[in-house]
């Protein structure tokens, strides 16, 4: 089982957290203006990477808000969590700080 | 290649069964084929068969990045099924089950189908209701399914626990008597071993690293950890990589990779006759002809590359077996493991062109790719062949995502994720 970091709770077991998908897919601001080659992408494409991955979790049997993290496909191990609104973190300045 | 027989069996037999030849080569990639299938599982290694045997295509090649039926064809619990709800679904998961009834001949190797009956246990009331518009949808598109009470499901499965004082009590059944279970390795090396001998390349330790493209976008050669194999054809069969694989040649497609786990017991006597499902406490199993109890769980929440999963998920699972079948509690596991499924939105899976010219793709089965191995190979080759879709596969395309012809079938895929 995954302890993951609730950025509002701190880490708590996995069986706390229910998996949201792939992060930072935006709402489009304007919907009727969309073509139907957006909407696919908006709705069903997803990188599905083997390797970092950028996705929402919900601490749903805690603090029930949604968060992002960031966690290697390869390994299972979260690198960051920061919450919603918050950019993706920049790893490479990580590392460096 | 020998031609495996009684009779062969018997004069081997005269030499102390030493003269048995391997069943495939393994030789050096050569530079250009006709047609290249990546992924050397059941589905990738039953198309280029079926393109050497039904479409003429000789000189073509299955790469596998590790050895045949490593993946999910050797990971998953083997259950052969066609009850799904939809007609296409009919079409091509029945496609399939009539393949695998002619397997074991066709391919000269005994795949092990073994029809013993496939039966999803209902435990609500929506379950009734959704099982049972299963049972008419399946019997108006001549696919066979029946429904049981309890005392009946009980009467075919003995170990069956259906007392009323349960958590989730079993309040009838839907079961396929043609469906059953095959020997996994089988299906890949039956395939491999046929198509080895009408002259497809079979290169494991092979991984695609590239797939390069012409000026006018379409699929010209791709790059190998055993070198650049040209070719203008690529029919792709790589389940849960197949984001990756595709994503070489810069298309993108609407899967997640997750998880799936099960587990094998110890081995013991016969003593369960069929194959029994719950969707609703996410449990199924069968007894292999080796004696051991297989057992499938449902998918971990989030995707991955692993291979393993959290321990949770298959207590759970066990837990669920305890309470439905109580004369297991005491048994005890040997291993367990996990596959990478690649699921869809709509748990269909895509099988067909894609927008680059000579790059085909069977991919989508999410948790329950076994089943349909036949049934896919022999479309995809088809496709590969002619550059267009058979009839059964033509509503499984990429294109259904952007036009809205979706093919719902969540509530017959059977594993919860």
């Amino acid at each position: 089982m995954l302890v993951i970091a609730c950025p509002y709770c701190g880490p708590r077991p996995e069986i706390e957290f229910a998996h949201g998908g792939e992060a930072h897919i935006a709402r489009p601001q304007d919907p009727s203006s969309l073509g139907v080659e957006d909407w696919t992408e908006f709705l069903y494409m997803r990188a599905n990477p083997k390797g970092l991955h950028a996705e929402r979790w919900r601490h749903i049997h805690g603090c029930a808000r949604f968060f992002n993290a960031l966690r290697d496909t390869t390994t299972d191990q979260f690198v960051a969590t920061y919450r919603t609104g918050e950019p993706r973190p920049d790893l490479t300045t990580a590392v460096k700080a | 290649m020998t031609r495996f027989s009684a009779f062969e069996l018997f004069r081997q037999g005269l030499t102390g069964q030493s003269g048995w030849k391997p069943q495939w080569c393994s030789p050096e990639p050569k530079a250009a084929y006709d047609a290249v299938i990546i992924g050397g599982g059941g589905h990738g290694l039953g198309a280029a068969y079926y393109l050497a045997s039904q479409h003429g295509l000789r000189n073509i090649a299955v790469l596998e990045k590790g050895w045949l039926g490593g993946g999910n064809t050797g990971r998953n619990t083997t259950i052969i099924r066609s009850n799904y709800l939809f007609p296409e679904s009919a079409g091509l998961y029945d496609h399939s089950v009539k393949l695998w009834e002619g397997l074991s001949q066709e391919l000269n190797y005994n795949v092990m189908f073994s029809q013993r009956g496939v039966m999803m246990l209902a435990h609500t009331v929506h379950d009734v209701q959704v099982f049972q518009r299963h049972v008419h949808a399946n019997r108006a598109a001549g696919v066979d399914n029946d429904w049981l009470t309890p005392e009946e499901a009980k009467a075919y499965c003995p170990p069956l626990n259906i007392s009323d004082n349960m958590r989730y009590p079993v309040l009838g059944a839907a079961l396929q008597r043609r469906g059953g279970t095959a020997r996994h390795d089988a299906v890949a090396w039956g395939y491999a071993r046929a198509a080895d001998r009408l002259g497809v390349d079979i290169l494991e330790n092979c991984e695609v690293t590239g797939i390069v493209r012409n000026a006018q976008g379409a699929v010209e050669a791709v790059e190998t950890t055993r070198g650049r194999i040209k070719t203008p054809k690529v029919g792709v069969s790589a389940a849960g990589h197949t984001s990756v694989v595709l994503g070489m040649a810069g298309v993108r497609l609407p899967l997640e990779s997750f998880p799936l786990q099960a587990l094998v017991s110890e081995p013991v006597k016969p003593v369960f006759p069929c194959v029994v499902m719950s969707n609703t406490i996410h449990a199924y199993i069968s007894q292999s002809d080796k004696g051991e109890l297989v057992i499938g769980a449902g998918t971990d929440i989030y995707t991955s590359y692993t291979q393993r999963g959290g321990l949770h998920i298959s207590q759970h699972t066990l837990e669920a077996i305890c309470e439905l079948f109580p004369q297991f509690r005491r048994m005890r596991m040997l291993r367990n493991w996990g596959g990478i499924v690649d699921v869809t939105p709509d748990r269909s899976p895509i099988v067909g062109k894609t927008p680059v010219q000579g790059l085909y793709v069977n991919c989508g089965w999410g948790t329950g790719g076994f089943k349909a191995t036949p049934g896919a190979a022999h479309t995809l080759a088809w496709t590969i062949a002619r550059d267009e879709p058979h009839p059964i596969n033509a509503p499984f395309t990429l294109a259904r995502f952007r036009d809205g012809f979706l093919i719902d079938e969540a509530a017959a895929a059977a594993v919860a994720h």
